[in-house]
């Protein structure tokens, strides 16, 4: 047809090549690519880390630090600042630039506005703006790794909570680093506000017309979710980070006992953040897995109503449990036995969905397509850091867990297993769409079954070592935790394999180009994004798609 | 500093392949492990059955063996049964859990009070009422394989408190924030500038129990440990006199200090009435 050439001629799909595209880039689709590209670039570096950590815990003694080139190697100190660096570094990167540039950035800025049938953002140019401000904010984490921290070693080495007195003393962290590092999360923060303001305006304004609240896709329910706790919680991170920047440097005394301040004040702001922060890099995720659980039983979400409002009343009740990370800071009686029943509830809003996705899948016709692995992968994974997240939330057995490894292996279930399967459920589910081409299945399936049997290998033994009462964060251990220990140390090698497995996808994907066509998926696949070619054009939805009250979620 | 005894035969400390908790010493850390075999089982179950429901809908609902889907999107009745459930699990696991607090918070009178201080990276132990100081670094690696003991656990001076009397430890900190662990004891306190926190615990079995600083501290994180030597009264009097301290109580607290040393008074530590 005539008007089809006509709107390919006009599509105005710049070259790759221009970099012009990409620095002054308004297109929410080509914006959420720079976002999962970042968030693959800070993913292997941030990976890289929990590499050198691992190696490092192999074997009892300090063995690899002293092999890092900025590290002295005739100083033991110097090696184990370093190991407190990466294990810091590690933290922040996945969370502030993997986890969060990949699912809402990324996966986030292509599909909200496809799946609600608008043209773009509702501020493209403040959205150009929150993407830009992602590198320099990362540049400036990685540069604090490299300037004087604790006297003259390089880096910060507090931990990703950046607790005082440790993040504020002059002994321990005198240093510039502290400082790069949060002005690095001032900047992290901005862009992330930035970028939920725009997802809030979006949804409310932009949607096709008959897509009311209630017909949105859940993951679009997700983001909705996730950007009004990023709004919430990150002023609330970033009045801390204030008060640690004015502590160190202009003589507050916010968190210093001695001229009556409390350090404890500081640890109940940031979990005041925190807590929020772990849903907001879950959430996400769990939208992906409503779709992708939905797509390959070719059956509608079960419960749809229920999975919205179990992610609503999970983003509330995530304000109001922060103190569970602080069991041992001496609260007293009152106050944790009300933090262990809020805590606690939170398990029904999140059974409610495990047992929804089954249900969706229960009476459907599944097919096992590489997302459909990743999905059902996470559903076992994130059930398992699930229950073991209930066992801590009791405060009599926190105690004996509480900076342990048991800590370490729960958190990682529901996050490197919980939130990192579903971004690369999304990435297989969507590829597709984004770039035009299908994957490799092989390398699919492989990568998936790599991944899997590795982080398991890592994190399970972890539970054995937090039991045993191997606190967190130390660079070396006694004798008598070395054999778990070597065990998670191997599973991470396998890990390393899976991201070789995973490069190799991407290889191929762009070397061999499939074509995918409109969609891959068939039937099950009903959202709006697959109504439009692959990769689909460089602005969508000229005419407003008109969503009937019958149709699927 | 001379060792007024050879170590305790029994070694509170990890155990390499374990999987479970260390041997529980007091009554508080065997309330931990209770509660972790009664709910380790209801876990399990839980990750099981969501394992079979997934296994099951993988083989009856897949395309070859259910090639048309069914449409329904509601079920009322296991939408209430998946939420009711749950909360009656999570009801009987909280009733379980509270007492647990309950004692762990509520420190019952203690024959032994000891004044921990942290600072980067040591402890310091201060027996107010005995006058007696002990300053607890981390043992050298050729000191500890010389003398057999772990490296990495084991401290130059270890402290002494007597079996079957309750010991209460008030925790605080000269710099950043440190906690103070002993897993077999079940206690866990941060040690935190500019305010004490109360720990407690009343050992059952005499022996030699480790521990590590449990709150990332700076550099020697990892290098600052906790031994306790749990041993009978005689031997603990023993220790403090060595020290240089002193049994006699100062004259105006006698009647109140006498009671609780005297060992036919000192309850199992779970059985002592929970008063603050």
């Amino acid at each position: 047809m005539a008007a089809d050439t006509v709107d390919a001629a006009h599509d105005h799909r710049p070259s790759i090549w221009d970099w012009k595209r990409w620095l002054y880039s308004t297109n929410h689709k080509d914006i959420g690519t720079m976002y999962i590209v970042f968030a693959i670039i800070a993913g292997v570096i941030g990976g890289a880390m929990s590499g050198v950590i691992r190696w490092e815990l192999a074997e009892p003694g300090i063995q690899i630090l002293h092999g890092l080139p900025w590290v002295d190697q005739t100083d033991p100190d110097a090696a184990k600042h370093a190991y407190n660096v990466l294990v810091t570094m590690h933290g922040l990167i996945m969370i502030f630039f993997m986890v969060m540039p990949a699912m809402i950035g990324g996966f986030g800025n292509w599909f909200v506005p496809l799946m609600i049938g608008a043209p773009d953002m509702a501020f493209p140019r403040m959205n150009n703006i929150s993407f830009w401000l992602l590198p320099a904010s990362f540049g400036l984490a990685l540069i604090s790794m490299f300037v004087p921290g604790n006297g003259t070693y390089p880096g910060f080495g507090g931990g990703w909570t950046l607790y005082p007195p440790l993040s504020t003393s002059d002994l321990h962290h005198g240093g510039a680093s502290m400082d790069l590092l949060i002005l690095s999360l001032h900047i992290a923060g901005a862009s992330s506000i930035l970028g939920a303001i725009n997802f809030i305006t979006t949804i409310f304004n932009m949607r096709a017309p008959g897509m009311t609240l209630h017909r949105m896709p859940l993951f679009v329910w997700s983001i909705l979710v996730t950007v009004f706790l990023l709004l919430l919680a990150l002023p609330v991170l970033a009045g801390a980070l204030t008060m640690l920047l004015t502590d160190r440097n202009f003589g507050t005394q916010f968190f210093n006992p001695a001229g009556g301040g409390d350090p404890v004040m500081y640890q109940h702001l940031f979990w005041f953040f925190g807590h929020p922060e772990v849903y907001i890099l879950i959430l996400p995720g769990f939208g992906m897995i409503s779709q992708i659980v939905s797509t390959f039983s070719r059956k509608p979400v079960f419960g749809y109503l229920g999975m919205a409002y179990a992610m609503v009343s999970i983003g509330f009740i995530g304000f109001i449990v922060w103190a569970h990370h602080m069991y041992t800071v001496g609260m007293g009686f009152d106050l944790e036995a009300y933090f262990i029943a809020a805590t606690m509830i939170i398990a029904v809003p999140t059974g409610i969905k495990i047992f929804s996705w089954i249900a969706t899948m229960w009476g459907g016709s599944m097919t096992f397509a590489v997302p459909m692995q990743w999905a059902l992968g996470f559903i076992f994974l994130f059930t398992i850091g699930g229950v073991t997240g209930v066992v801590l939330a009791n405060s009599g057995i926190d105690t004996a867990m509480h900076d342990t490894y048991y800590v370490v292996a729960h958190f990682h279930y529901v996050l490197s297993m919980g939130a990192v399967f579903t971004i690369f459920a999304g990435f297989y589910y969507w590829i597709p769409k984004m770039s035009g081409y299908r994957y490799n299945s092989f390398l699919g399936t492989l990568h998936f079954w790599v991944t899997f049997i590795g982080v398991n290998l890592i994190f399970f033994p972890q539970h054995f070592l937090g039991l045993q009462g191997m606190p967190r964060r130390h660079v070396d251990y006694a004798e008598g935790l070395a054999y778990w220990n070597h065990i998670s140390t191997l599973g991470y090698w396998i890990a390393a394999v899976g991201v070789g497995i995973f490069m190799l996808v991407l290889i191929d994907l762009f070397a061999v180009k499939r074509r995918a066509g409109a969609n891959p998926w068939g039937e099950g696949a009903t959202t709006l994004e697959w109504t439009l070619s692959s990769p689909p054009p460089f602005h969508q939805f000229a005419e407003l798609p008109v969503i009937k009250p019958d149709a699927h979620h | 500093m001379v060792m007024s005894a050879a170590a305790p035969a029994f070694a509170g400390q990890p155990t390499d392949g374990a999987i479970n908790f260390q041997a529980p010493a007091t009554g508080s850390m065997r309330q931990i492990v209770d509660f972790h075999n009664f709910i380790l089982p209801i876990i399990v179950v839980i990750t099981l059955l969501v394992l079979a429901l997934l296994a099951w809908v993988m083989i009856r609902y897949n395309r070859w063996t259910n090639p048309t889907p069914r449409k329904f999107t509601h079920n009322t009745l296991v939408e209430v049964i998946w939420t009711v459930v749950p909360v009656l699990i999570l009801v009987v696991i909280a009733i379980r859990s509270f007492p647990i607090l309950h004692a762990q918070e509520r420190a019952p009178p203690a024959a032994v009070t000891i004044k921990v201080t942290a600072s980067s990276w040591a402890w310091a132990y201060e027996y107010q009422d005995l006058g007696v100081t002990v300053n607890s670094n981390l043992l050298p690696e050729d000191q500890a394989v010389a003398q057999q003991r772990p490296y990495l656990l084991a401290v130059d001076n270890p402290i002494y408190v007597p079996v079957g009397e309750n010991v209460q430890v008030l925790i605080s900190s000269n710099d950043v924030i440190h906690s103070w662990t002993v897993p077999a004891f079940g206690v866990k306190q941060d040690a935190i500038q500019g305010r004490t926190n109360v720990g407690w615990f009343n050992v059952e079995r005499a022996g030699t129990y480790y521990g590590q600083c449990s709150e990332l501290c700076g550099i020697n994180h990892a290098y600052m440990p906790i031994e306790v030597r749990a041993v009978p009264r005689a031997e603990f009097e023993r220790w403090i006199v060595e020290q240089g301290g002193s049994l006699e109580p100062p004259a105006e607290a006698a009647a109140e200090t006498a009671p609780a040393a005297a060992p036919a008074e000192a309850a199992p530590a779970d059985a002592a009435p929970a008063q603050p």
